[in-house]
This record gives structure tokens, sequence and C-alpha cells, in this order.
């Protein structure tokens, strides 16, 4: 396998929401504004790209009896991280994911890719199958936060693009969209669409 | 040599606790007096735009300091009314002295409104002044109590009289997003703007409904739809602090003496 395959499957080949459906929890809570969600794609790429570098690095040391927890206390402690260094440089950002920073340990992409991939091969291969993946999520994080945050608030990255009749304009803002449902209806037609596109992901009938 | 041997486990598990406890307690460390100052503006921004300061949510550091030179804080004991000039205003901090059984009092059930239990003794104030004649526009109160998941912080302004609100916003809540969170909606808390907060006996009467408030009205506001208990919990801790166990002594200490002088 190349590292260009490592790196870009994940994005629609094998797409860690699309295909995999996983991390589906915090696709549903940080995806209501692009600003949130493009700054939980950076933490998530980050935090996914260096625990499965650290994961690999030490893949020949890790006894197997405690490699699950060996993996969440490195993904853990780079959560923390991650979580500090937003406090200290995007603090409106990070106050606006309030939990959901925290919760990307509990993002089972993280883990999967940890235990799934470095495992079993290199750092520099893991690093960029885990910098994929973290890409991969962001690219179904960012497409729901797209129209979740422009039916749902007239807005995309704050910017007003469809006034509200709340604030004068012309366009009744979508309830709706602003609740978690739609996050499950947008991904639903998402993998819909990716799977018209690349008929293979198409799982068999039993 | 296997990698399952007893001793090889407990050496990997303590070599890996020791790097990321360093990793994290170092970030941690480094980082603090960054948060410390955001945390600090922040709160400033909030009661600028609660106070109608500034309107631009997105205010850089140079904007929020040089409008908070406008407001000077105070420190009141909640009881008399009376400032207090041993405390410092600026290393006051209410959440702590809420929490100290020498600095707070425990709040009876029945007169606990806001849902906090206990309460400091003493609470920062702050005065907006005017620039050029110097005297007080407006009187801005920190405010806090239970919504439906979480604790709301914010601030209430007032103009002199005691009785028009100024302004409101919330700093700090945890409340649903698009539902209680819409507490932040600057339709809605442009809403507070000049209503009446309490009766000719300043006994306070606003109130955030369930639904639309009647046209007209001065004391009732709209509620925030599918967020019932968001609404009440904000009536409820508006309505303590403004009330006799809250800075009600502290608001009669202004009218008697007509008005604030600093």
């Amino acid at each position: 396998m190349s590292f260009k395959t490592t790196l870009f499957d994940p994005l629609f080949k094998n797409n860690p929401i699309a295909l995999q459906i996983l991390g589906i929890c915090s696709a549903l809570a940080v995806t209501t504004k692009m600003e949130t969600a493009f700054v939980m794609t950076i933490a998530v790429v980050l935090v996914t790209a260096f625990s499965s570098m650290f994961v690999s690095l030490i893949r020949n040391y890790i006894p197997s009896s405690i490699r699950i927890i060996v993996q969440m206390t490195i993904i853990a402690s780079l959560v923390i991280v991650t979580d500090q260094l937003l406090k200290a440089f995007v603090y409106d950002i990070s106050k606006s994911m309030s939990v959901y920073v925290g919760l990307i340990i509990t993002n089972c992409i993280v883990m999967g890719r940890a235990e799934g991939f470095a495992m079993k091969n290199g750092p520099l291969v893991s690093f960029l199958d885990g910098l994929g993946n973290g890409i991969g999520y962001g690219v179904v994080l960012l497409f729901v936060a797209f129209f979740r945050e422009l039916f749902g608030s007239g807005k995309l990255f704050g910017f007003t693009i469809l006034p509200l009749t709340t604030e004068g304009g012309w366009y009744p803002a979508n309830g709706m969209a602003l609740l978690s449902p739609s996050a499950f209806f947008l991904i639903g037609i998402f993998i819909w669409i990716l799977r018209t596109w690349k008929k293979d992901q198409v799982e068999q009938d039993a | 040599m296997s990698n399952d041997t007893v001793g090889k486990t407990l050496g990997v598990a303590a070599a890996l606790c020791i790097v990321c406890s360093i990793l994290v307690s170092t970030s941690a460390v480094q980082l603090k007096p960054r948060q410390v100052e955001n945390k600090k503006l922040d709160i400033k921004k909030n009661l600028l735009l609660a106070s109608k300061l500034i309107d631009n949510p997105k205010a850089s550091k140079d904007e929020i300091l040089k409008a908070f030179e406008k407001v000077e804080a105070r420190i009141v004991n909640l009881e008399t009314g009376e400032e207090v000039s041993e405390l410092d205003p600026d290393k006051f901090d209410a959440k702590k002295a809420s929490k100290d059984p020498g600095m707070s009092i425990r709040i009876d059930k029945d007169k606990d409104s806001a849902g906090i239990k206990r309460r400091s003794k003493y609470a920062k104030v702050y005065y907006v002044k005017n620039d050029e004649t110097g005297s007080v526009e407006m009187i801005v109160l920190p405010v806090y109590g239970k919504g439906l998941w979480s604790t709301l912080y914010g601030f209430l302004a007032l103009a002199p009289d005691t009785r028009t609100v100024k302004g409101l916003g919330f700093y700090q809540h945890g409340e649903t997003p698009g539902l209680g969170g819409e507490v932040d909606n600057p339709s809605w808390k442009a809403k507070w703007v000049d209503k009446i907060a309490t009766d000719e006996n300043y006994k306070p009467i606003i109130k955030v409904l369930k639904g639309p408030a009647p046209v007209g009205s001065k004391t009732e506001i709209d509620g925030l739809s599918g967020a019932t208990l968001t609404s009440n919990g904000v009536t409820g801790l508006v309505q303590y602090w403004l009330g006799e166990n809250g800075f009600g002594p502290f608001l009669s200490k202004i009218r008697s003496a007509g008005g604030v002088s600093l």
C-alpha cells in the first residue's frame, strides 16, 4: 500500500463515518456551525495522526494484555493537550465546543485506527493513516455543518448568506436543521450520494 | 523475549504514565496564564455586551480593554447594601466565595428562586460612567442561577433608577444549543432593553413567559420556544438577584442616595 492511498483512501473510498459508520456521536454534536466543525476537524486530525504515530512507535514494546489501555492513555493525553491549546488560543470556539473536545477520547475513529492500523504498521505510514482518517471524518463534518448552518441560521462561518426573518430578512430559519436529527438525515444523504458514486460500497443483501 | 511478562507489563505501563503525565502537566502549566487571561477577558467582553458598550461579539482585546475603561468595579455587602472597601475588586471571586463557609450564607429553599443553594455574602458590582460628565449611567450586576441543565452566569445592566433594564447577557451556561442556548440570541436579549424589572415597591416582577409576551407589555419577555425550563430559570434568577435576598438592599441604598456618586 502506498503512502498516497493510505492518506487519500479514507476521504471517500474508505470513509470512517460513511463506510465504517464510526464517530457518529460527535458528528451530531458539533455540526451546527461551520466554525466549530472546522476546529473540531483540526483537533481530530491532529489527535488521530499523532496518536497513531506514537502507538506505532512503541508498538513492538506494548504488552498485548494492556495494549488498549496504553492506546487510551496516549489518546487521552493528546486530547487534553489539544483542549488546553484550544482554551489558550481560540477561547471563544473552545467554549462553544464545551465537552466535545474532551469526548474525542471516546471517538471510535481514533481508537479504531490505533488498534486496527498503527499496531501493525510503521510510524510514518500510521501518521498518514491517522491524518487521512481525521480528514475523512472532517469532510463529513463540514458537509453536515454546511447545510445545518446554512438552513438553520442562514449563515456560513458566521457570515449571513440568507437573511433571517427574525432579523428583518426573508428567510424563515429551519429550526430542525439545528437539532441533532437533521445531522442523521444529512449523513444518510452523504452516504447515499457516496454509494451511488462508488457502487462497490453498497452492502450485499444477505 | 515476550512482551507479556509481568515485569515488562509493569515497566511499560509505568514509563508510559510518566511520559504522558509530564506532557499533560507541562502543557497545562504552560498555558494556564493565557487561559486565565482569556477567561477574564471573556467575562469583561460579556459585561460590555450586556450593557451595550460594545456591539460586536468578536471585538478584539484592545477594543474590550478600551471600552472597559468606562467601567468601575466595587464590592458590596449584599445584606447591608453598603460598599466594602477592604476587599479588592480585582481579586474577589464570587464563585470561590460562594463555596467558602466563612464568606457565604445558605439560602432557604423557599427563597431560592435562582436555585443556587448558597451565595457569597459579598458581590462585585460594576458602574458604567459617562465619559463627559463622569456620572454613573448604568449599574451592572452579576447574576446567576439554574436553568435546565446548568447554572447560567451573566450580567444584568440597570439604569440608575434601579428599575429599568438596560441589558442582559450570559457568559457561561450549558443549555441545549438551539433551544435553551438561545438565551445568547441577540434578538432575544434585545427584548430586555428598557423593560421595567420591578413594581412601584421595587419588588421584582419581570418575567419570561411561555410563548410570546403581550404587545406593549413592559414587564414580560417572550419565552424561548422549546425551552420553558430555561426560561423559568432566567425568570427565577433575575427575580432572585433583584429581590431583597439579592441586590435589593444595595439597590435601595442607591435610590435613597438619589443615584450613585463615585
